[in-house]
């Protein structure tokens, strides 16, 4: 090479590089995903998260969204949440992911801090390296307690794509990879008492697993002493509990785990997500003394390198403390209030198109008279500078899910603008329908 | 043990973030807060008020303990001043609704601060904090207190009482917030966040300055040095009842209490004659330089001397006086800054000054403001109104209380200035504010402003108000939105209807005030 000046490229992120929006989107087809590449940019969502910071994520065009979204919750404190980057700063002084092997000063520090405020009766933590494995622990867990196989769910049920887990998924993800195993993991209607105790009464149940608020199936609240009445036929039949509150955890529901709020003790209780402070993945599984037994039979029963990360623990210890905070749990009530009133009006507004909406907390999921009409009001709110995802397992159903730190002016300003996405949306489908 | 040693690396201090988080949640208050009608307000203020009144005698007790100063009973009338009295002096006052001005075709809107951020002092402890909540509360804004250090515990408690009575009273949850671990690094995130709309300093001159550099709007008011001139036409006996039971008042630690006496030569003799009748012991020479080197050894105040009784200062200065004295007059020739006593004293040794004519005796007065506390209050004794219009316009002071003690005088609660806590200082000391705080201080108002030609006519306002009365817990408790028909509907919220009870029970606090003040001034 000569002297000769070259142009820096665009984006220049230090250790690598991109010319162009263009240039990203193509090496993301070429070398990474063209599926899913392909998927958003004919969605109308070309989204590449550049910058981001407290609920803000900025694409590579510079165009800035408000996350209500915020990937089920990992970002329940914000994009680099500036006390948890300190956090974990400090701790790269000291620490590193640690051994697996051996006890732990941040593994214990941590499992402390979480049976301190779980539900009462959890009494020993076990880490997985993302809520995939959380669940997979989760019920191995329950089959060495109860020597039983079975798992039951629910139809339409979302708890991630590890081994155990995706069989209690939807078919879609299980059979993509002839992994669907339907005589251990019967999947019975959601809010359907007597489905439930009929998958229940061979006593051959190891647990139940449910989602305190099923997320991708666009956050159905479960009816009124649903839940309590599933609790009373695990113990009726001898299965265990188990509340996935990956996305209902962490203040989200203004309580610290969404299960209290239904005055259940779980057998097993699993996070991840959010408890990462959006910074380092981490995940845990909260068992009761009984239900954890192997931990004393073979404590090396379940082997994770990563699971438990000790920098993941730091992160998640400041992740608990703030999320455990008076004054964040009178935030979030502030915010699900106004944000329930809001979108109230504009229901008011559209009520034979915005025909729903399911609230618990700042968990939502806003239901639109049109099959896919999430998806149209998903496109429109991005075009709009808010950015919240369909519902993968009924696209009926937006999933709406504002931080608990939301300062007062950002709630307006993303109320404001979702108002007229969903007018926007409305209009679309109108003229179709005209057309 | 560890031998790592942590990178200085964007560290906060413990307590920071916690305190940002303060912030937010009082923005989310103040900003519910805003839209309460005054009958809602109006029950909330007097149930915090209430509140704090009820345990004023605990709470006195409990701020002596905590900062070893100040006198029980003292405190107790203070408490009572600053919770159910403020309320009283104000009732009937409305800073909520709209003010219409039919003639001038204005109406105008109140429109409060927003998030006060209240300093407050460890010698005023509970009397202060309970003053600044009573006036947030009137003007619905949302307050955090950070107290001073020496007084945290007691003040905590006081604020959490209020806030408690605050919200079942239908206060939006965090209205009221106190910082349980004030810090430097704490209190100054709190002075800089931009959410914070004013801060209210009261405190020694560094907290003030540094609220003033904040670069938010902020009411800070300086320090105080109280001159009182007693001149040839004064009833003697009555001018010395009252300056020594205003400089014992709670042994000496407010900014009010009196700092030096100037006294006109034709009455002096016979003033400290009066004084001693009084419980106020005359320090002989070698007396006086003793206490001056105990209460200022190397020329500097020492702190421990705040707020002691006059027995116990002689004590350590090794000077035996009678068990009642209650104030050590010391007397001393020249008002000039190297002379400690001319200063800010903080305790009941009062200074004690001749001259010989009345005018000397304002350049005396001055110079003593000019070493401190300008801006903040004289005294002056005498039935020459000539003389006190000339002394009032001379000396660089916003508040002159006349014929009176200056401790209760000059925070209105022996006159009929607005009773306080915070005595502004206006320009003359270096603050925004030159009145006595008051609610008004903590509100701004949008005013509609019809067209003057008498042609474009204002429609009637009367009965149009923009605020509401809320229907239950704010924020609402998040129910999941297809339960909130069920059982679990919370409990209305408590409202005290304005009964007979309630009645009495306020002329029986207005009562207890007047009688308390009675058996002070005749004390």
């Amino acid at each position: 090479m000569t002297q000769e000046h070259v142009a820096a490229p665009e984006f220049d992120y230090g250790l690598f590089s991109y010319d162009s929006k263009e240039q990203m989107l193509d090496k993301s087809k070429e070398f990474w995903n063209p599926g899913k590449t392909q998927f958003w940019i004919d969605s109308g969502v070309p989204l590449v998260i550049d910058r981001r910071e407290e609920y803000f994520i900025y694409d590579m065009s510079g165009k800035r969204l408000i996350d209500a979204h915020l990937n089920g919750g990992t970002y329940n404190l914000g994009h680099r949440n500036p006390e948890v980057v300190q956090a974990v700063t400090m701790a790269m002084q000291h620490f590193d992911i640690g051994n697996h092997h051996f006890p732990s000063l941040a593994r214990t520090a941590l499992a402390e801090a979480l049976i301190k405020t779980a539900p009462a009766g959890l009494s020993k933590v076990i880490y997985g390296s993302g809520g995939g494995e959380a669940i997979d622990i989760a019920l191995k867990t329950a089959r060495h307690a109860t020597q039983k196989r079975k798992i039951v769910s629910i139809v339409k049920a979302y708890h991630g794509h590890t081994g155990l887990a995706v069989g209690t998924g939807d078919d879609r993800f299980s059979k993509l990879f002839l992994s669907d195993r339907p005589e251990e993991f019967p999947h019975v209607p959601f809010n359907d008492l007597e489905a439930m105790e009929d998958a229940l009464r061979g006593r051959d149940v190891a647990a139940v697993i449910m989602e305190t608020i099923p997320a991708t199936y666009g956050f159905p609240l479960p009816n009124p002493g649903y839940l309590e009445a599933v609790k009373v036929l695990c113990e009726k039949y001898e299965a265990l509990y188990i509340a996935d509150e990956v996305q209902t955890g962490l203040m989200r529901t203004g309580e610290l785990w969404g299960i209290t709020k239904h005055g259940i003790t779980p057998d097993i209780l699993v996070t991840g997500k959010g408890i990462s402070g959006g910074l380092y993945p981490i995940a845990a599984v909260l068992a009761t003394e009984k239900a954890a037994g192997w931990l004393n039979e073979d404590g090396f029963g379940h082997i994770s390198t990563f699971g438990g990360a000790e920098l993941g623990c730091i992160a998640a210890l400041k992740t608990l403390e703030i999320c455990s905070r008076e004054e964040t749990r009178s935030m979030v009530h502030y915010i699900a209030d106004y944000v329930g009133k809001r979108l109230a009006e504009v229901q008011a507004t559209y009520p034979d198109w915005f025909v729903g909406i399911r609230q618990n907390g700042v968990i939502l999921g806003l239901e639109f008279a049109h099959p896919q009409g999430a998806k149209y009001v998903m496109r429109h709110l991005y075009e709009n500078g808010v950015w919240a995802i369909f519902s993968t397992l009924d696209p009926r159903v937006l999933q709406y899910k504002p931080g608990i730190l939301l300062k007062p002016e950002v709630a307006e300003e993303m109320l404001d603008r979702t108002e007229l996405a969903i007018g926007k949306a409305y209009a679309e489908i109108r003229n179709e329908r005209s057309a | 043990m560890s031998e790592m040693t942590y990178e200085p690396l964007m560290v906060e201090p413990a307590g920071v973030p916690r305190g940002r988080a303060m912030v937010e949640r009082a923005d989310w208050a103040a900003r519910a807060y805003a839209k309460y009608d005054v009958a809602t307000v109006n029950r909330i203020v007097d149930a915090a008020a209430s509140a704090l009144a009820a345990r004023a005698q605990e709470f006195a007790r409990d701020a002596v303990a905590e900062t070893g100063f100040g006198v029980v009973e003292h405190k107790v009338l203070k408490n009572i001043a600053c919770s159910t009295g403020i309320v009283e002096t104000y009732r009937g006052q409305d800073f909520v609704s709209p003010e219409i001005d039919d003639i001038n075709k204005i109406v105008a809107i109140p429109r409060p601060a927003g998030v006060v951020l209240a300093l407050t002092p460890s010698t005023n402890p509970v009397a202060t904090v309970s003053f600044k909540i009573i006036l947030a509360l009137m003007t619905r804004n949302a307050i955090i207190i950070s107290p001073h250090p020496m007084a945290k515990k007691v003040c905590a408690a006081a604020a959490k009482t209020m806030a408690e009575a605050a919200v079942a009273a239908g206060a939006p949850d965090g209205i009221i917030q106190i910082v349980e671990d004030p810090s430097i690094p704490l209190i100054n995130a709190l002075m800089t966040d931009e959410r914070t709309d004013v801060i209210v300093a009261t405190g020694g001159s560094p907290v003030v300055r540094s609220a003033y550099r904040s670069g938010n709007p902020a009411i800070g008011v300086g320090p105080g040095n109280v001159p009182v001139l007693v001149d040839a036409t004064a009833d003697i006996q009555k001018a010395a009842a009252r300056i020594i039971e205003s400089k014992a008042f709670d042994n000496s630690i407010l900014c009010t209490n009196e700092s030096v006496v100037i006294a006109e030569e034709a009455i002096a003799d016979k003033l400290l004659s009066a004084f001693a009748r009084e419980g106020a012991y005359v320090l002989k020479d070698e007396e006086r330089d003793a206490i001056r080197s105990t209460v200022f050894p190397d020329g500097h105040f020492n702190i421990k001397m705040v707020g002691k009784d006059a027995v116990w200062i002689a004590e350590q200065a090794g000077i035996k006086v009678p068990v009642k004295t209650r104030v050590l007059v010391a007397p001393f020739d020249l008002v000039v800054p190297e002379e400690p006593l001319a200063h800010e004293k903080l305790c009941p040794v009062l200074g004690f000054v001749r001259v010989p004519t009345a005018e000397r005796g304002i350049d005396v007065a001055r110079a003593i403001l000019r070493i401190t506390g300008a801006g903040h209050s004289a005294a002056i004794h005498s039935a020459n109104p000539e003389l006190i219009m000339i002394f009032s316009a001379a000396v660089p002071v916003l508040r002159v209380s006349v014929n009176v003690g200056n401790s209760l005088g000059a925070s209105g609660i022996q006159t009929n200035l607005p009773p306080t806590m915070t005595i502004g200082t206006g320009y003359a000391g270096r603050s925004s504010v030159g009145e006595n705080l008051q609610p008004k201080h903590l509100l701004n108002y949008t005013r509609l402003a019809y067209n003057a030609d008498a042609r474009e006519v204002m429609p009637s306002f009367a009965g149009l108000n923009p605020w509401s009365s809320p229907t239950g817990p704010v924020p609402a408790y998040p129910l999941a939105s297809n339960d909130r028909a069920s059982a679990h509907t919370p409990a209305p919220i408590h409202r005290e209807p304005i009964s007979q009870d309630v009645a009495e029970l306020r002329d029986e606090i207005r009562k207890l005030i007047v009688e308390e003040l009675h058996a002070l001034i005749k004390n």
